[in-house]
């Protein structure tokens, strides 16, 4: 048996007071003692920004690598060794800018990888720039009069590589994050976990509209499969699809009753109704929070061994002396 | 057809086989060499070939080439070329300037139609005339694409299925020439096209047709016979490309080191052909991961250095510019990594099939910060497999990127290779942290002596710690910006390569080491280099030869041989790039150069040239 402290390394964490990362490195914690993998099996792999930082403050192996190519340093570390429990640490400029093509593609190769994105729309390091997440208009000193740009949705990136499972969780909600870290590691493949942090410095209220405990019952719908898709402080708002839309109604208002609401299915492979999850924006709709998406598929990991085991075992070629009888041989 | 045949006997003897990057060029030179090494030839062979797949046919831009150097004392592919068997006329112009003077042009004269001659822009119906070939250069003029329509004309095959055969004519018109006997030629076609009865008949029946059409008309040429050599111990052998044999030495490595092979790596050319290699070796427990891009290849194999492999990237020149950052991080890192940089023309894209020494400074320099590592290159297509093993085992011991040099020349070029018995290459002790290091582990854990960092990975329980990119204190290994500290970790990562030179071999002087004049060269150009010495020597000129392979550190004993000397040229295939290094590190030798950057290896004959005006 693990308590968190056995995942905590000796290095004093040196995140500024108030960061969301904070309370998601705790709860990770938790969440690998509960897991109950010994810290010498998980590898803890990052690129670099505050969030890839987390390395350091925890036991288990860990490799700070270079800016954007975690997720390909990470695929390297399972491929080689898929005994292992490999997290990657991102944020979203690290993922999404300078590292979007390792993204989608260690989430197009499903290598199982359980990947800690942290989102909060800005680049910190570097002191107050865009990221690929930051809305548009967004004024930073890189953009003194607002971006032109447009932003990526993360989820919209992991379902369009073919990804097999995307997760949600804000940064101060504790349990939700807990719960998706314990999915993502029972899941084969590239599990994506977007936490919405908070950046005290230089986006301070990013998500303040989901921010305070009593705002979040009514704006937030935390998704479980299987589990019909109400949320609310009453706890009877909920989903339907209107047309090809979803929308939020009221159980016992219009006629409406709890066995109308939609059945989150997590495991389906149309990933269309995911989309339309993952993409709810507030005032009209909540957003969504949980395990949005898991679809079981063989991982990269995997198919690499079992097509070296299928080869090694049809194959005459044991050893490298069998390698060298197997060239034409000219005697002289 | 009157002349009278002449046997001549040769100690060796170059052909070039060239024609549309389609025509099977490289097939039939391959299949020569091959036949030529059972018969106990020593050979050397050169791929010429375009960047670009499939130029219009016939056109000056889709010629390709194949030579091969056969006989004894072979260190090169050759510089010129005896035989010349030449397709079309766009071949021809291409190649005409490597034909000796009393060389032999075989062509085939269906091609060289009015059409023909203006696709290849010849302006004249007399392209022999046009080129200034030589009168004493015989001219065998073979319809060859109409020989092979009748040699297969009871075939079911498509006209095009046909021509395409016709490339094995010349074959057997070579073999009968060179008196190749045809059974081992349809031995090798057996190996080559045993999946395809039909198209093994086809190509059986046209090599055949090649021969006898040779014997039956007594081509008013000599054939030749070209000696055995004497020069090769006994044993078993077989005819290995450098890229082959790059990625076998790195099998050799795992198998001794008792570390997983894993390799990282994106197709470039000329260095794919290691990725192939290495993808197929899944029985030997080889993972090669094709990549997403050159960073990604690095850094996959990064990772699974990380977690205990022997882990290998493979590229060429734009990919290593590509990769530089995440070697950095192998140094910073202080884990063991393979690099090979099979070199091209260069910069940008540049000649991606041609062959030149130019990353020598990148790899030495290329990164940012103070970035030392191991550097060292492999002088021919067959002792590509000693270096992969050596770059392997020096990076397992010594916990160090390792770059490991070799270019489109020996990498795509075969020669001879002795099979080894994996019993008799060196050890491998991969610098694993001893067990008595359980629970006080660190990411700066070294020998004391030696500086070497231990290794340690996930799986290994009481020895978790923390490694990156970041600057480590040199006790604790925690993150630090503390100037001190900054400075003993640049003096340890320093003196841990420097140290290396302790394990490297000693350098030897080949030639005439009492000789006025050291010729130096690294890498590829060993045979070219040597053949030059020996000529001269033979003459009477008194030469030496010190040739690199090892690069950074420099063996031990170097600065001493190359102090000997009253004259120091040193040869290289880019603007000067060991001369550079070698001032630095010698100041006070006054270097002299000599360099080409043609995208073609040296001619022995070009050096020859230059040494003599020394």
């Amino acid at each position: 048996m693990f308590t968190a402290k056995d995942y905590k390394s000796d290095q004093y964490v040196r995140w500024c007071p108030g960061c969301g990362d904070h309370a998601v490195i705790s709860t990770l914690q938790k969440a690998m003692a509960e897991i109950g993998i010994p810290p010498h099996q998980i590898a803890v792999i990052s690129g670099i920004g505050c969030s890839s930082r987390i390395p350091y403050y925890l036991s288990p192996y860990g490799f700070h690598t270079i800016h954007g190519r975690g997720a390909a340093v990470a695929t390297g570390v399972k491929v080689a060794h898929p005994e292992l429990c490999v997290w990657q640490a991102t944020g979203d400029g690290d993922c999404l800018a300078i590292g979007g093509n390792h993204f989608i593609h260690s989430v197009r190769r499903n290598v199982d990888l359980n990947v800690l994105l942290f989102n909060n729309q800005i680049y910190g390091l570097t002191k107050g720039q865009y990221s690929p997440t930051s809305a548009k208009g967004f004024v930073t000193k890189s953009s003194p009069f607002g971006t032109v740009e447009r932003p990526f949705v993360p989820a919209e990136l992991v379902f369009g590589a073919g990804g097999t499972f995307f997760a949600r969780a804000l940064d101060v909600d504790l349990e939700t994050s807990k719960k998706i870290m314990i999915e993502a590691v029972k899941h084969k493949g590239t599990s994506i976990l977007e936490f919405l942090v908070n950046c005290v410095i230089f986006n301070n209220g990013v998500h303040g509209w989901i921010a305070s405990k009593e705002d979040r019952a009514d704006r937030l719908i935390v998704l479980e499969d299987g589990k019909p898709m109400i949320f609310g402080k009453e706890r009877n708002k909920g989903l339907v699809l209107d047309g090809w839309n979803l929308k939020v109604v009221t159980i016992g208002e219009n006629g409406v009753r709890e066995e109308d609401i939609l059945i989150h299915d997590a495991k389906t492979v149309d990933y269309t109704l995911h989309q339309k999850l993952a993409t709810m924006q507030g005032p009209d709709m909540p957003i969504a929070m949980g395990v949005i998406r898991a679809v079981p598929c063989e991982s990269y990991d995997e198919a690499v061994q079992n097509q070296m085991e299928e080869v090694q075992s049809k194959s005459k070629i044991k050893s490298f002396d069998d390698l060298l009888n197997s060239l034409e041989h000219i005697e002289i | 057809m009157e002349k009278k045949a002449e046997q001549k006997v040769l100690t060796d003897v170059v052909i070039r086989f060239c024609g549309d990057s389609g025509d099977g060029m490289q097939l039939t030179g391959t299949l020569f060499s091959n036949l030529s090494a059972i018969l106990g030839n020593e050979i050397a062979t050169f791929p010429d070939y375009p960047a670009e797949i499939r130029a219009p046919q016939g056109t000056i831009g889709g010629v390709s080439g194949f030579q091969v150097h056969v006989g004894t004392s072979i260190y090169t592919p050759g510089d010129e070329a005896d035989v010349l068997v030449a397709m079309n006329p766009a071949a021809l112009k291409v190649n005409a300037h490597v034909l000796k003077p009393l060389g032999v042009l075989i062509f085939d004269a269906d091609s060289f139609d009015a059409k023909g001659l203006e696709k290849a822009g010849f302006v004249t119906d007399n392209p022999f005339a046009e080129l200034n070939l030589s009168e004493s250069i015989q001219l065998v003029p073979v319809p060859l694409s109409e020989l092979t329509h009748a040699s297969l004309k009871d075939s079911d095959m498509d006209n095009k299925s046909i021509l395409r055969c016709k490339n094995m004519f010349a074959l057997g018109l070579i073999c009968w020439l060179f008196n190749r006997p045809l059974e081992q030629a349809v031995h090798f076609l057996g190996n080559k096209f045993g999946k395809k009865p039909d198209l093994l008949q086809a190509n059986v029946k046209v090599v055949t047709d090649g021969f006898n059409y040779g014997h039956n008309l007594h081509l008013s040429v000599s054939t030749f016979t070209v000696g055995k050599s004497e020069n090769l111990s006994k044993g078993t052998y077989t005819i290995i490309s450098g890229n082959k044999a790059t990625a076998w030495g790195l099998i050799a490595a795992s198998q001794k080191s008792g570390r997983n092979l894993f390799l990282g790596s994106y197709p470039i050319t000329p260095a794919t052909d290691i990725l192939h290699e290495l993808a197929a070796r899944k029985d030997m427990g080889v993972k090669a991961i094709q990549a997403e891009d050159e960073i990604a290849g690095i850094c996959m194999a990064l990772g699974a250095s990380f977690a205990g492999d022997l882990a290998a990237t493979s590229t060429s020149g734009p990919g290593i510019s590509l990769k530089s950052e995440a070697i950095g991080l192998a140094v910073m890192a202080e884990l063991p990594l393979v690099v090979i940089d099979v070199m091209r023309g260069g910069p940008s894209t540049g000649l991606p099939t041609k062959t030149e020494q130019t990353d020598l400074l990148q790899a030495l320099y290329g990164r940012n910060g103070e970035s030392p590592l191991v550097v060292m290159a492999a002088s021919s297509p067959d002792d590509c497999f000693h270096y992969a093993f050596m770059a392997a085992k020096i990076a397992l011991e010594n916990m160090t990127p390792v770059i490991l040099l070799t270019d489109a020349f020996i990498g795509n070029g075969s020669s001879l290779w002795k099979l080894p018995k994996l019993a008799d290459l060196p050890e491998i002790h991969p610098h694993i942290a001893p067990e008595s290091l359980k629970g006080q582990f660190r990411a700066s854990t070294r020998d004391e002596k030696t500086k070497v960092r231990y290794w340690a990975f996930p799986g290994m329980e009481g020895f978790m710690h923390r490694n990156g990119g970041l600057e480590k204190d040199y006790v604790k290994a925690g993150i630090s910006t503390d100037g001190a500290n900054h400075a003993l970790m640049i003096a340890t990562r320093a003196e841990k390569i420097a140290q290396i030179a302790n394990a490297l071999p000693a350098m030897e002087v080949e030639g005439d080491e009492s000789a006025d004049v050291l010729v130096v060269g690294w890498g590829s150009t060993h045979g070219h280099l040597l053949n030059a010495v020996n000529t001269l020597n033979a003459e009477g000129k008194k030469m030496a030869l010190l040739h690199f392979n090892y690069i950074c550190p420099l063996p031990k004993n170097a600065h001493s041989l190359l102090r000997n000397y009253k004259k120091v040229v040193v040869c290289e295939l880019n603007s000067g790039q060991f001369v550079t290094f070698l001032r630095s590190e010698l100041p006070d030798v006054p270097f002299l150069q000599f360099n080409k950057m043609e995208g073609q290896p040296f001619k022995v004959s070009e050096i020859v040239e230059f040494l003599e005006t020394l």
